[in-house]
């Protein structure tokens, strides 16, 4: 997609909005609507449409593969290690009030830390099965949109 | 003349139309690039469905992956396939049937339900109001979508984290994905 200059310009000043408003779904979501699902998936889009303008090999060579699958189980390790922390706490599985000074207080950061992991898994794994299906595709003819 | 219909329920007639008119052209649309972008637009129908019924939390999920990564994985399984869906030859009178029967069915089940946003439902009177009286003394954050989620369910929540991952684990051991540098390395296909 060479010479679709408006297609280019155009993706390249959404990126950072697209991003930045995924972080705010992630950091915002037990205050609004959203959470790590959502904020996963539109942090996933921006790297996506970069990989569908500019190709999969530049977007992999910003996020290289490696990284990929390592922040896809990284994510579930979030998740499962806060649960694990709670349970060497000497609480339930999952139990946030091992965390700091219980209350509100540990119910806050525990969801904001297992919504991290959350957001890293869906973001990585949205991209991961993106740059699966697109690196196998032959390189789409103009004609063909 | 206008006084007794309220402004949401002229949105919920549009949003059904358009809705209807979409789910009808993703039937006779045969070029799939079109079905690809009518079922996102499809999506993105419901999740405006959803915001207008106060469900702003699944409109959002429904935006971004209905209308967004679903398109986009649909455009890419198309271009490792076929772009035009092959006409067929058997008699449409079976299906036909079979769905108007399904459909009857389903409307004929909701006579039985309770009347639409009833608070006498037996799905506001279950553990809803439980939660939403308990989530601002125990979890504390406003939003009590979010806190059912991630405290009260936390369990549920690692699952479906654990499904997502699953789902990526099998996609790259099917489609062998992330070989291409090697591939190019080395030079063959």
């Amino acid at each position: 997609m060479d010479h679709h200059s408006i297609l280019r310009v155009v993706s390249k000043l959404l990126i950072p909005p697209i991003i930045v408003y995924a972080l705010y779904v992630q950091w915002h979501g037990d205050y609004g609507p959203g959470g790590g699902f959502q904020a996963g998936v539109i942090f996933a889009v921006a790297f996506i449409l970069y990989g569908l303008v500019f190709g999969v090999e530049a977007m992999t060579d910003v996020l290289p593969t490696s990284f990929i699958r390592v922040a896809m189980s990284l994510g579930v390790l979030i998740y499962a290690g806060t649960g694990l922390y709670a349970l060497l706490a000497g609480y339930n599985f999952l139990d946030y009030e091992a965390i700091g000074h219980g209350g509100h207080h540990a119910q806050e950061w525990g969801i904001l830390i297992v919504e991290l992991g959350v957001g890293i898994t869906v973001a990585s794994v949205m991209i991961g099965i993106f740059v699966a299906f697109a690196s196998r595709t032959p390189k789409l003819k103009d004609e063909d949109w | 003349m206008m006084t007794g219909i309220s402004l949401a329920a002229v949105i919920n007639v549009l949003l059904f139309t358009f809705l209807v008119m979409t789910a009808i052209a993703i039937v006779r649309v045969r070029h799939l690039f079109a079905v690809a972008m009518l079922s996102g637009v499809f999506s993105l129908l419901s999740a405006g469905l959803f915001v207008a019924l106060d469900a702003v939390d699944v409109a959002f999920t429904e935006a971004a992956v209905g209308a967004g990564i679903s398109t986009v994985l649909m455009l890419g399984t198309m271009a490792l396939t076929v772009t035009r869906e092959k006409s067929t030859k058997r008699s449409p009178v079976l299906p036909i049937f079979v769905c108007l029967v399904t459909g009857a069915a389903l409307v004929y089940s909701t006579l039985d339900m309770p009347a639409f946003g009833t608070a006498q439902a037996p799905i506001h009177e279950h553990v809803a109001p439980d939660y939403i009286a308990r989530t601002p003394e125990e979890i504390g954050v406003p939003n009590i979508v979010t806190g059912i989620l991630a405290s009260y369910r936390g369990y549920d929540t690692l699952g479906e984290t654990t499904v997502i991952f699953t789902a990526a684990v099998a996609v790259v051991l099917l489609l062998g994905s992330f070989s291409r540098k090697k591939q190019k390395r080395t030079g063959k296909e």
